[in-house]
């Protein structure tokens, strides 16, 4: 009797631990599946923008889109030409390292070298505010405050161009560019610097001729991210760099970036038109350049670290 | 030069360049907030604009961006954190994980505006939602999705292993340990990432400029179909596209006002709830 029993119990505990298996597969598939979302997204991304993209060189040459400088769709004689776009994208792109990697390096030094723990405590979070502050915030700034001090200073008519554009993506690129460099700045080996330390040099030449040499490939990723960063930001260039779609001729120039002319036209156009498929083949080409920037950004902070 | 003055110079340098942030940040809360507060009042926040928005409050944007970011929290956070607990407790080292995580982490760098592309050509257009407040709390939702999965994934690294040792070993399935003794310690560090996240989904303009904001709209949507006002989008138009930007300019301010202020509170709860974290870890 009570063998049957028993009997009878493991039969019902084995078939509880097979329905408790399959609940535990078809759990982690679930989960898996919501992973897989990440890779469904990136590729969906770039299907789309190409599949809706590509329908332009039915009208535009391969040609004209990526080498002339006229971009004036609703014209009666239409041009399609990106090449002043791009240039203008560039401009406000180099414009913006040029001060934010500077400031953000020094920035990202001092928080892992020289600020006491408790002042690095109290700076850390307040550096990450300046990352919060909407991009639409930033753009109407450039446009009440920065642009009529430019203005006045050079002696323009209005202060919306290259250089309003730069600085206030330089401000926007500043918390990424600190965050990464303090990282790879703070993650140098002790010994390293205890070394130089010890052969008599002081903190300053073991900063400079030690740590950020050690530290340069983590630096190199954070102006790489920076960098896509600035490329890709619409509102702060839509709204302060004067909305000219020409070739930049001098920093005071009135320019119209890549993401600023999608933001502009798309509204505006009807679907399937040329001019619509056009802004899609515009945001094919931004998204395969910051893709690369971020590839080797990846490509830098990783190498190192493929089993995290 | 000696070797000492070089240092006090070379680290002079790096202080003034800390400064320098701290003081660009103190300018943009200083100008926002002196010339935006006189704006604010109770009529402000709680009325329609009025006259050509020359008049009345922002009360349909403040609604719209709440609803708006509700939605991407629906999709991000659930999705973020399923996402986050097969990486942290479920995947071996391989090439499919390796290509997950390449892939959030390039997620993060696409440009807003090309979600914005994607969104109108997937939501608006092929799944035919039209622009919408359901249209942009989603394409909002899957650019924050990188967000909210790193985040999460960090809080759930931050259990401690025994927790799931001690669980495991008692003969507790693996679901059920991850259920009762990692996800409740996680969940805090999980809740900051989110927060930190929509806190940035509603300040975005450019994915949600053709998936469903409203120029002007005096009334709150009245379902997830209808175009929607948002405080973000509201600041551009008042400050580019408006026929008298000088007139409007007070309410651009107050605008911006109001939205600096509800993501800095956003963020002021997320620092909090990490720091009240940290110390419990540490203890």
């Amino acid at each position: 009797m009570t063998d049957l029993r028993l009997e009878q119990e493991e039969i019902e505990i084995s078939k509880k631990d097979k329905l408790t298996k399959y609940k535990e597969k078809g759990l982690k598939i679930f989960f898996l599946l919501n992973g897989i979302l990440a890779i469904i997204v990136l590729a969906g991304i770039f299907y789309l923008l190409l599949s809706e993209g590509l329908p332009t060189f039915e009208e535009v040459s391969i040609r004209e889109f990526f080498t002339s400088f006229r971009w004036n769709p609703t014209s009666r004689n239409p041009g399609y030409g990106i090449l002043s776009l791009v240039i203008s994208t560039l401009a406000v792109t180099i414009g913006a390292l040029l001060f934010s990697v500077p400031v953000g390096i020094a920035a990202a030094a001092y928080l892992a070298e020289v600020a006491r723990p408790k002042e690095r405590e109290i700076l850390k979070p307040v550096i990450e505010i300046l990352a919060s502050i909407p991009s639409v915030v930033i753009g109407f700034l450039g446009i009440v405050l920065l642009g009529p001090i430019i203005a006045r200073t050079f002696g323009l008519s209005n202060g919306l161009n290259v250089i309003n554009g730069s600085i206030l993506l330089g401000v926007m690129a500043l918390p990424t560019i600190i965050s990464i460099s303090e990282d790879a700045i703070s993650a140098v080996p002790k010994e390293y610097k205890e070394a130089s330390l010890a052969l008599g040099t002081n903190r300053w030449h073991t900063l400079v001729k030690v740590t950020i040499p050690a530290a340069l490939s983590g630096i190199t990723a954070a102006i790489m991210l920076g960098m896509g960063r600035a490329i890709g930001e619409t509102m702060a260039v839509l709204m302060a760099t004067g909305n000219a779609p020409a070739v930049p001729r001098s920093i005071f120039s009135s320019i119209r970036t890549m993401t600023a002319t999608i933001a502009i036209e798309l509204g505006e156009v009807p679907f399937n038109t040329t001019h619509y498929h056009s802004l899609f083949a515009i945001g094919a080409v931004l998204f395969v350049m910051t893709f690369l920037v971020n590839l080797v950004s990846d490509l830098v902070l990783h190498k190192y670290g493929e089993g995290e | 030069m000696t070797d000492n003055l070089k240092q006090k110079l070379g680290f002079g340098i790096l202080r003034l360049s800390t400064w320098l942030i701290l003081f660009i940040l103190f300018i943009i809360l200083y100008d926002i907030i002196s010339k935006g507060i006189g704006v604010i009042s109770w009529e402000f926040l709680t009325t329609a604009p009025r006259s050509g928005m020359t008049e009345g409050g922002i009360w349909p944007a403040v609604i719209g961006t709440v609803l708006v970011t509700m939605i991407t929290a629906l999709f991000a956070v659930p999705i973020g954190v399923f996402a986050a607990i097969y990486l942290n407790e479920y995947a071996s080292q391989g090439k499919l994980t390796r290509t997950i995580r390449m892939a959030i982490r390039n997620l993060a760098g696409v440009p807003s505006i090309v979600y914005g592309l994607f969104g109108l050509a997937l939501f608006v257009k092929n799944l035919g939602l039209g622009t919408s407040v359901l249209s942009a709390g989603l394409t909002l939702g899957l650019l924050t999705l990188p967000v909210t999965i790193t985040a999460s994934e960090e809080a759930l690294k931050s259990v401690p292993n025994s927790y799931r040792h001690g669980s495991l070993a008692l003969g507790v399935s693996k679901w059920h340990t991850i259920r009762h003794n990692v996800l409740p310690n996680a969940i805090p560090g999980i809740l900051t990432g989110a927060i930190l996240g929509l806190s940035r989904a509603a300040g975005e303009t450019a994915p949600i400029l053709f998936t469903g904001a409203a120029f002007f709209l005096p009334r709150i949507p009245d379902s997830l179909g209808s175009q929607f006002m948002a405080l973000p989008y509201h600041l551009y138009i008042l400050s580019t596209q408006h026929h008298s930007i000088g007139v409007v300019r007070p309410i651009a301010y107050g605008t911006a006002f109001v939205l600096i202020v509800l993501v800095l509170i956003l963020n002021l709860v997320a620092i909090f709830i990490r720091y009240r974290f940290r110390k419990n870890l540490s203890k």
